[in-house]
This record gives structure tokens, C-alpha cells and sequence, in this order.
């Protein structure tokens, strides 16, 4: 299993492309599972995956993936990752086997073990009966799940994943993000996931980066941030529901009712939904609906482009 | 990850040492090649001129050879510096023509689709994909140029005995000059234009017109203004110079260029097409 400790440190990395500051100092570290790289069209995200990658070099600051220099360990990162482009990225010519053999063994596998993982890659993304075409004679759809045959096949311990879900029509992007989840849930491999999609990063990410204008302006953990909205509940209930509510106020929680039957509370600590639901069956209430109110993807996203930085 | 099993595994066997994933961009390259027949056939083309190169000495060494065909020793070609001089011209102008056919589809392939980010994002660097594809070039043109020569020099060098060798062993180096100097030119320049000319036909026509035309635009200019410096263009003209100086058949500063201002047009062409290359062979271009 790969550790979540540091799998990325910011060290107030700046890039500078031609004469606009895209990367603007910065600073933090990253250790998900799954890191959902959000933030709007020229916040930075594919710079700075460019950037992890060693195609740009920092004007200043660096940056470590698994404690490695960005720019002095740029060799040995390249080989621990796998990268899946945002634009379509293949050669025409060559027949998916071959193009994915190719790339795996310019990752360094031997002959042998690079057709093997070429042909258990094209099948684990459902190229299988389709791997002796060209790939220049693919759909969208399938270039995009050849590219991600070609960033899997030598396999890489972090992988990065440059809007994957571009151009695909629902049931391709849906097989794609299982394959996402799939892949980290093996949790041999750790990835940074950059879309500008929420739902797909809600779908995938247990952790979140968000960038506006070259700077990090949140960076949290989805499932911390779920859990600490867990307490506030809403219910929907049929029965005495005025003397139900005021029961549970009485076990310390803040109760609202609104309508009839309709009531929201914020649990303290100590007080579970066992015990809503010991009071209701004790005031023969039934409780229809029970829902944990969290803050949405949408939310957290929302709350970052109004702060400036975190 | 097995396919029966689609799962996803992590690969945890042996790699390669960095010495033979060099060698897997020129592996790939031949695999695709040798698929042409045209291809093949020039291969094989380029193997007749050695072929006939090597009976003339065998002939020249053969006094029942000699007989039977009713020469005599006067009519024989000598084997000096001007015959290993005229197997490498030969050999040379075989080897553009190979580079023609080859060359512009080296790089631009990679290029068209935005493949070079996926060497790039591998432990691969940019000049190890420039030597790796220049291998590719590299390795034919020495199969067709210094192997096939110094092979036939050693094949002299045990017919004639070691007087031979003493007095002419420098041509082994000359051969092995000439011919890198012609590789590393024309696999960096076909190079450079299959970077900037994505389409094969043009990029080789780019190829033929960047190493022929500026030769007669030579002529025009020592025509029309008397100065030799027109030549100072051709690439084709240096190296022909070049060639001359290292088998010492032109006095120095008595042909088209000397052999200063001749290495000097090779380090030109071969400079710009660096800087073509490096302009063009980047993971993503930034746009100022």
C-alpha cells in the first residue's frame, strides 16, 4: 500500500510562461488517495501538473513528489508516474498494442513484460477487441481509454489525469470514472485527478486543491469536511411531530420544525441518530426520510472563488 | 492485471537498464521499416556498390583473375585514397537518398498527434529522444557507409600485405570522418525538417532542396559576381570538401571551399538545426 504522508510538498513553487505569472508561490502538501485538482479555465492546473511532471521549470520555489526534487529528481519522478494528457495524445500509425507496448517499455519494462501489461492494460480499459487497430482510427471515447492504457501500463505509484472525462459521452465517462475508482481503490497507486468537472472530482477525489488564479485557495479533505457536517440532519416525519421535536431538544439539540412535518437538528456530541430514533419509536413517530446535510462540492468550490487565499 | 482477472496490478518486475530503452525508439522505427518493401530494396541496393567495390580489389590481387580477363596490371584501378574516396561518394549519395525516404517521418509522426509528451513525461529525455531517433538514421547510414568501407579496407589491408597498411592506414580514419560527418548533418537536418514540416511529401522535398539547390545557386553567384563565397551556402559542396580534404585528393583552398569555410557550412547547417529542434521537440509549447 503506498503512504498518503507528503505525497506532494509545495515549497512556494512559482512558474512563470512567457510574461504571466501562472503559478504564483505555492505552498502546502497533498496526500490523498485521490487529489481532485479543481479551479476555473487559467487558474493553473494543467501548468501545474506540467510543472510536477518537469516540463516547466520553476521560476522560483520547488516542489517534492515522494520527497523528490521536481527539477534535481525529475528522472526518477518520471519514472514513478504515469500521466494521461489532456489533448489527444498518441501516434497514429502504430496499432493500440504496439503503442502501449511502445510506451511501456520507453517506462523501462523488459520486451516480455511490456507486451503482457500492453495487452492486460487494453483489456482492463475495454480496448481488448478492438487493440490491433490504429489508433488514429479510434473515437474520442477509445483514444481517451488508450491514453489511459499508456499512463497505467507500466505500473506507475502516482498517476496524473488531465481532464479524463473530456469529450466522452456519458456511458464512456461513467466506464471511465469506475476505472478511476477502481485504480484507487487498489491503493497501489495514489492520483491527482484535474477536471474541471466537480462531479466527477466528488465521484473520485477523497481530497481537493482548489486553484484560482495561480494560488491555492482551498485544500481539504472531502471526507473530513462530510464528517463535520454530519451532525446537522433533516427529517420528515408523520405523527406527533411538535412533541417529538421538543423531546429531541431535550436530548441538547438545536431543533427547527418547519411545515409539519419537516424537522432539522444539529446533534451534539454524544447524541446519535439511535437516538432519534429510540424517542420516535418510543412517541410511535415514524420517520420517513433522515438526510445528513452536508456541504456539497459545489459548496466548498463556491466558498474558494470568493476567498483569495487559504 | 491480468486480462481475465481486469484488475488493476502495479508492475513490480525487473526494468531495463537506461542503455537499452535508448535503443527502444530505433527498435520501434526499424520494426515499421522493414515493412516497406521499398525500403528493403534500397537496403539491399546499398549492399551492391560494396560488393563490387570488394571484387575490384580481389581482381586487383588475383594474377588468374587478372589473366583470364585479359587485363593488365595498367588497366587495374589502384587502391589509394581516390578509390576509397570514390566508394564513399557513392555510398554517401545512396544514403541521401535512404535519408530522403526515412528521415521526414522520424519526428513529425510524433509531433502530428501530440505523442512527444508521452515520451516526455518518461524517464526519456529531449536529447535522448533526439539521439534516439538520430540512431535510427545513424545506424543505417553506417551499415551503408564506415562498416561497408573500413571492411574494405581491411580486406585490402590482408591481400596486400603490411606495407599496404603502413602507408595507407590513414584512410581508415578518413572513412570513418567522412562518414560521420555526412550521418550527424543529414540525420539532424531531416530531423529538423520533419519537425517543422508535418507533411512527408513536403518535408522531403524540403530535405532534397535544403542539400541540392543552394549548390547551383553557387555556380550562379562565382558566375555572375566571381566570388566563390555562393558556395559558402551549399551543404553538399562542403561536404564534398570536406571528403576531398580527407583523403587528400584537392590540395587545400584548390576546390569549391576550404577546408576551414567547409566545416564551418557543416557546423552552420548542423547549429540551425539544433536550434530548429530545440525549438520545436518540447513536451508544450508556451506561447509568450
Amino acid at each position: 500500500m503506498v503512504s498518503e504522508a507528503s505525497l506532494i510538498e509545495f515549497d512556494s513553487l512559482a512558474v512563470r510562461l512567457g510574461r504571466h505569472e501562472v503559478l504564483k508561490g505555492l505552498n502546502g502538501s497533498l496526500g490523498g488517495r485521490c487529489i481532485g485538482l479543481l479551479g476555473p479555465n487559467g487558474a493553473g492546473k494543467t501548468t501545474l501538473i506540467h510543472t510536477l511532471l518537469g516540463f516547466y521549470r520553476p521560476t522560483s520555489g520547488t516542489a517534492r513528489i515522494f520527497g523528490l526534487d521536481i527539477v534535481r529528481d525529475v528522472r526518477a519522478i518520471r519514472a514513478a508516474v504515469g500521466y494521461m494528457p489532456e489533448r489527444d495524445a498518441y501516434i497514429a500509425e502504430m496499432n493500440a498494442v504496439h503503442f502501449v507496448r511502445f510506451m511501456a517499455e520507453l517506462s523501462g519494462l523488459p520486451p516480455e513484460a511490456a507486451i503482457e501489461r500492453a495487452h492486460e492494460a487494453l483489456f482492463y480499459v475495454g480496448l481488448g477487441e478492438e487493440r490491433y487497430r490504429p489508433i488514429g482510427s479510434y473515437s474520442l471515447g477509445m483514444r481517451q481509454m488508450a491514453k489511459l492504457a499508456q499512463a497505467i501500463v507500466h505500473g506507475p505509484r502516482l498517476l496524473f489525469l488531465d481532464e479524463p472525462t473530456n469529450g466522452l459521452d456519458p456511458i464512456a465517462r461513467r466506464r471511465m470514472l469506475d476505472l478511476i475508482r477502481n485504480i484507487r481503490d487498489t491503493g497501489r497507486v495514489q492520483i491527482i485527478l484535474s477536471s474541471h468537472l466537480l462531479r466527477d472530482v466528488e465521484e473520485c477525489c477523497d481530497e481537493i486543491v482548489i486553484l484560482k488564479g495561480g494560488r491555492i485557495v482551498a485544500n481539504c479533505n472531502l471526507e473530513e469536511e462530510r464528517r463535520s457536517n454530519r451532525q446537522f440532519i433533516e427529517m420528515e416525519t408523520r405523527g406527533a411531530t411538535d412533541i417529538f421535536a421538543e423531546s429531541i431538544g431535550a436530548l441538547g439539540c438545536e431543533v427547527a420544525v418547519s411545515g409539519q412535518q419537516r424537522i432539522k437538528a444539529i446533534l451534539p456530541d454524544g447524541v446519535g441518530v439511535r437516538d432519534i430514533y429510540r424517542i420516535a419509536d418510543q412517541q410511535q413517530v415514524q420517520i420517513r426520510r433522515l438526510n445528513y446535510k452536508r456541504d456539497s462540492l459545489e459548496d466548498i468550490f463556491l466558498k474558494a472563488m470568493e476567498l483569495d487565499v487559504v | 492485471m491480468a486480462v481475465y482477472q481486469h484488475r488493476y496490478q502495479p508492475y513490480e518486475g525487473a526494468l531495463t537498464s537506461g542503455w537499452r530503452r535508448f535503443l527502444v525508439v530505433p527498435r520501434y522505427a526499424y520494426e515499421d521499416l522493414v515493412k516497406s518493401r521499398i525500403f528493403v530494396a534500397q537496403l539491399f541496393a546499398s549492399a551492391i556498390c560494396p560488393l563490387i567495390f570488394m571484387l575490384f580489389i580481389y581482381t586487383h590481387h588475383n594474377a588468374n583473375a587478372i589473366t583470364v580477363l585479359g587485363l593488365s596490371a595498367a588497366d587495374l584501378l589502384r587502391i589509394d585514397a581516390n578509390f576509397f574516396h570514390a566508394f564513399l561518394a557513392i555510398q554517401s549519395a545512396l544514403s541521401f537518398v535512404l535519408t530522403v525516404m526515412i528521415g521526414p517521418v522520424l519526428v513529425s509522426r510524433d509531433l502530428s498527434n501530440n505523442g512527444l509528451p508521452l515520451y516526455l513525461s518518461r524517464p526519456f529525455t529531449r536529447a535522448e529522444y533526439i539521439f534516439g531517433k538520430m540512431s535510427v538514421l545513424g545506424i543505417l547510414m553506417a551499415w551503408m557507409t564506415w562498416i561497408p568501407g573500413l571492411l574494405l579496407f581491411l580486406f585490402q589491408c590482408y591481400l596486400d600485405g603490411s606495407g599496404w597498411w603502413r602507408e595507407y592506414w590513414w584512410i581508415a580514419l578518413s572513412i570513418l570522418c567522412g562518414s560521420l560527418a555526412l550521418t550527424i548533418i543529414l540525420a539532424l537536418l531531416s530531423m529538423a525538417i520533419s519537425a517543422w514540416v508535418k507533411w512527408r511529401s513536403a518535408a522531403s522535398g524540403a530535405l532534397i532542396a535544403v542539400f541540392l539547390i543552394p549548390t547551383p545557386i553557387g555556380f550562379a553567384i562565382e558566375n555572375l559576381f566571381g566570388t566563390k563565397l555562393g558556395h559558402l551556402l551549399s551543404l553538399a559542396t562542403a561536404l564534398d570538401s570536406i571528403r576531398k580534404w580527407l583523403f587528400v585528393t584537392s590540395p587545400d583552398g584548390q576546390g569549391l571551399l576550404s577546408v576551414g569555410e567547409a566545416w564551418a557550412v557543416w557546423a552552420a547547417y548542423g547549429l540551425v538545426a539544433l536550434w530548429m529542434l530545440s525549438r520545436k521537440l518540447r513536451a508544450w509549447e508556451v506561447v509568450s
